[in-house]
């Protein structure tokens, strides 16, 4: 599920290939090995115990937090008070509905743009490498323009009075004298275009690992084309269909600079990102926005613990 | 760091103490002892899987033993890391360094020793096995059979006293591999180093060595020089995987003090007691099926012959040099006879009533019963 | 004509499916990067505060770019807490990459899981948790404790780590063991193995990770927003500006950007396409 498939094909390396008796100590077993894994990995996992885990802890802890008795703004203290997350979810409710309705649609809208385009990269254009690595360049070019910009980008080009609405409205996408942005559409449409190369990469890397002997095994087979795609290609890919998915869902869901008013969006598209923005930085409501923060946390966590329990966690990384 | 491997100017023996090496699950080698003289060329002969690379690695000391000590030349060097033995290997894949000119790569166990221009050195290594003209090339520029070369010329220039070959010649086509097989042998005898060379083709094997040791399922079945071996192979498994073998089982039903003999089905089978393992209950004789010759017609008995038949042909494969032909005598089995091509081919044709015949000294007594045929 | 053909039809469907497929990736791509071309087309408009309606070619935003307030100062901390933050983050999640493909132990479905969720969690999730854990920390007295470079820098190292890891874990699984056993073989000692072998043989995965890695961070905005204090980085800056209009000089800034990643992006890749042409002959 390598997001970096542009920097290696997983092709064997050495001079001819993998050596029968090598593989056997190549995973170092022992002792020592197990020593040297551990020196190797104390300092990240420290850092991520640190500065990942524990603030996901401290947001569950904040969520349980009360106001202060002297009900200043912003004082809390520790309350095992489960009442928040029954407040957040009622009060928000149409974010959370809204949030999760919005990422399932631009969750499929990836996937069914990124796929083709991912098949191109990693199977149909296998034959010219530099023509595959320069594809590949193009389909993550946009990571290296900053995301405010292209949001803003999209702003501009489909504003009020811009060429391309124009060439909408012929078409009847969107009703003359109407506008897009600031509809729900158009923060679709963001969040879509934003996370493609999340759902292209994993998609791209295992469709790249897609052994041809199998298409061309297919066709001797009598299998047509598209019986090949539906038949062979598509069950295969599953594994990158399922990483792409989980890259995108919940961070889309989580998303909220699309959503918000001075990019794509409008004060009734808010999503459960501007919610927590508003929360914690505007209301100074933290028990709140943790809340909330925890809930959505929570959703990836299911969907992981799901997940591994059907595929284990060997193709995670 | 100056390395503290001396540098020998000819082969160490080496010795191998009740070795054995558990993985988790499997038991690769299992009480393993093995001995080679100095400068000689020595052969691990094996089926995939029965522990020979293993323990080509334990002695390279890319593996430690569970048990059991390792000597090279008398010094236990049981626990030394890989990187201070005076050992080298040419690696089955080959292993040359991708990112080093074919040069670089000879001249690296040199630099790592700060042996002293270790370019010249390097060069003479390649005029070793003609490529010097190839020294600046990449490796993956190189045929199998030049990479292999490269490899070889890596490990010798280091001059170790007991050099380590992993199948070195598996992924070459038969013409080449014939060749290089004369050339490994002319330069071990050259140099004069020791040679351990793990293998699981058994003409390559009897062909170089000095001595082989056959290897099965973690232990040493037989060892001894070629000949010794092909003549008189003292278990099922050699005789089978060491050339092939008609095998005969049947209960001892006369002995003196020269031969042992077995009736199956009223043919009398005899083997003399030097070439016994065993010499009471059931025993498995055999013969190699050239020692065998066929007889249109029903032979006289004599002394020192055994006579097996009448038989039927049921099949007959030519593989240019002889013929083989595979015949089924009644009570006995099926029994395989190779004729060398001398005048008319074949000599007999299929179907036709034949008996066999081989000499009593031609036979062999094994220590075990093939599979199957143990008592019930 | 008696040539002897397989299927005609089935040829001429696949021909058609294939040349669709070249289309729409056309299609796709001048899709995906319209948004750039916009970004760097506008970084020319001669445009005075808002940067919404064409108004004239210009270099002057390009030639005076730090003319705009606050501007070059943003891009600068970016530049610094970019490169600090890719050291860091290469180096941890190298020795990491290295572990999880070489060694065998036993908190490997751990580990594996602990990598993958800062991948998944969504931004906000982190952002606002490391917001809670440096106020407690600055809260409890720890001296000189504050809100800015260093709260930056710590949030981006920690969702960097994994990326680095995920493509420097795709460069190991390419690396032969037997390479580094032929090294021992041939008396390295093990920190030689690893800087004479190991090492060289990583270096292109290393390197993308750590061009990755920059490019996180230095496009970082929500986990930043919520753990900035008062140091801006450029992403904020883009935000603060998006309001009343993003000024011209933060497209020059971008555009040039991206510009020396893509080259340098191409030209590795060229590179490595013309070295290994050179030697595979």
């Amino acid at each position: 599920m390598a997001i970096a498939g542009f920097s290696a094909s997983p092709k064997k390396g050495g001079t001819r290939g993998n050596s029968k008796g090598a593989s056997k100590s190549a995973l170092k077993g022992d002792r020592k090995g197990a020593a040297i894994a551990t020196i190797l990995l104390i300092p990240g996992l420290l850092y991520l115990a640190l500065f990942f885990l524990t603030p996901l802890v401290q947001l569950v802890v904040t969520a349980l937090e009360s106001p202060d008795a002297s009900g200043a703004i912003g004082a809390y203290v520790y309350d095992f008070n489960l009442q928040n997350f029954a407040d957040v979810v009622s009060k928000y409710s149409l974010q959370i509905f809204r949030s999760f309705g919005y990422a399932l649609v631009a969750t499929i809208a990836a996937l069914l743009i990124s796929y083709p385009l991912a098949y191109f990269v990693g199977v149909k254009v296998r034959r010219w490498p530099l023509l595959q690595r320069l594809t590949l360049v193009l389909v993550i070019a946009p990571f290296f323009i900053s995301f405010l910009l292209r949001t803003v980008a999209w702003k501009q080009l489909l504003a009020q009075g811009s060429p391309l609405l124009g060439v909408l409205q012929t078409i009847g996408f969107v009703p003359h004298d109407g506008y897009f942005i600031g509809t729900p559409a158009a923060v679709i449409f963001g969040l879509t275009y934003n996370f493609i190369p999340f759902m292209t990469l994993p998609l791209y890397t295992t469709l790249e690992r897609l052994d041809g002997r199998l298409l061309e095994a297919g066709s001797d087979l009598y299998a047509n084309p598209f019986k090949v795609f539906t038949k062979i290609t598509l069950p295969l890919s599953m594994p990158g269909v399922v990483s792409g998915t989980l890259l995108t869902f919940i961070p889309i869901a989580g998303d909220y600079v699309n959503a918000s008013k001075e990019f794509l969006g409008a004060p009734d598209t808010s999503m459960i990102g501007n919610m927590v923005d508003q929360d914690f930085l505007s209301n100074q409501n933290y028990p709140y926005a943790s809340a909330l923060s925890v809930l959505l946390m929570a959703t990836i966590l299911i969907l992981v613990a799901l997940y591994v329990r059907r595929a284990g966690t060997e193709e995670l990384l | 760091m100056a390395s503290s491997v001396a540098a020998p100017t000819s082969g160490a023996g080496l010795e191998l103490r009740n070795i054995r090496k558990e993985f988790p699950g499997f038991t690769a080698i299992d009480n393993l002892d093995l001995e080679i003289k100095a400068g000689e060329f020595f052969a691990l002969l094996g089926p995939s899987g029965c522990g020979k690379t293993t323990t080509l690695r334990i002695v390279a000391g890319l593996e430690t033993p569970s048990s059991g000590q390792v000597f090279l030349g008398g010094v236990d060097i049981t626990d030394t890391k890989p990187h201070e033995r005076a050992v080298n290997t040419v690696f089955q894949s080959y292993a040359l360094f991708p990112h080093m000119s074919v040069l670089d790569n000879v001249a690296f166990g040199l630099r790592q020793r700060k042996v002293a221009d270790p370019l010249k050195k390097a060069q003479d290594a390649l005029a070793l096995v003609e490529l010097s003209h190839l020294a600046d090339r990449r490796p993956q520029q190189l045929s199998g059979g030049q990479q292999q070369r490269v490899a070889l010329a890596r490990a010798i220039v280091n001059r170790p006293s007991l050099l380590l070959l992993d199948e070195p010649l598996g992924a070459l086509d038969l013409k080449l591999r014939r060749q290089m097989q004369i050339e490994l042998k002319a330069i071990q005898l050259e140099v004069g180093l020791t040679f351990l060379h793990v293998t699981h083709d058994q003409e390559e094997a009897m062909d170089m060595a000095d001595t082989v040791a056959v290897m099965n399922k973690g232990r040493i079945e037989q060892m001894g020089a070629p000949e010794a071996l092909y003549d008189r192979p003292k278990t099922t498994f050699v005789s089978k995987f060491l050339g092939q073998s008609n095998l005969f089982v049947g209960d001892v039903v006369e002995t003196n003090d020269s031969a042992v003999s077995i009736s199956l089905h009223g043919n009398k089978i005899t083997v003399p007691v030097k070439r016994a393992e065993k010499t009471t209950g059931k025993i498995a004789v055999g013969v190699r099926p050239e020692k065998m010759q066929f007889h249109e017609s029903a032979p006289a008995a004599a002394a020192g012959q055994n006579i097996l038949g009448p038989g039927e042909i049921i099949d007959i494969r030519f593989t240019g040099v002889s013929n083989q032909y595979l015949i089924e005598i009644p009570g006995v089995g099926n029994v395989t006879v190779f004729a060398q091509n001398v005048g008319k081919s074949p000599v007999v044709e299929l179907g036709a009533k034949v008996w066999v015949s081989f000499k009593v000294e031609h036979a062999f007594g094994l220590a075990d019963l093939p599979v199957g045929s143990e008592e019930a | 004509m008696t040539s002897v053909s397989t299927t005609p039809r089935h040829r001429r469907k696949f021909q058609l499916g294939d040349s669709l497929l070249w289309l729409y990736t056309l299609v796709a791509l001048v899709f995906l990067l319209t948004p750039i071309v916009y970004t760097v087309v506008y970084s020319f408009n001669d445009s005075v505060r808002s940067n919404t309606v064409w108004e004239g070619f210009t270099v002057r935003h390009w030639t005076n770019v730090c003319d705009q307030p606050g501007l070059c100062d943003a891009v600068g901390n970016s530049f610094l807490i970019g490169g600090i933050a890719t050291v860091a983050s290469t180096i941890i999640g190298t020795m990491m990459a290295i572990a999880l493909v070489r060694y065998r132990f036993r908190a490997r479905s751990f580990v594996s899981l602990l990598l993958f969720l800062p991948m998944a969690t969504p931004e906000i999730v982190m952002g606002a948790g490391l917001a809670a854990l440096f106020f407690l920390i600055q809260s409890n007295g720890l001296e000189g404790f504050a809100f800015g470079y260093t709260t930056i820098i710590l949030a981006h190292i920690m969702f960097c780590i994994s990326f680095v890891v995920v493509t420097v874990k795709a460069r190991v699984q390419t690396l032969d063991p037997v390479l580094e056993e032929a090294a021992r073989d041939l008396y390295a000692s093990p920190f030689r193995v690893f800087r004479k072998v190991t090492l060289p043989l990583l270096m292109p995965g290393i390197i993308s990770a750590a061009l990755l890695s920059f490019a996180l961070s230095f496009d970082d905005f929500i986990i930043t927003y919520f753990n900035n204090g008062s140091t801006k980085t450029f992403p904020l800056f883009v935000y603060v500006s998006a309001a009343r209009g993003v000024p011209a000089e933060a497209n020059v800034v971008s555009s040039a950007v991206f510009f020396i990643a893509i080259t340098v992006v191409i030209v590795m890749q060229v590179v490595g396409a013309l070295r290994r042409k050179k030697y595979s002959a």
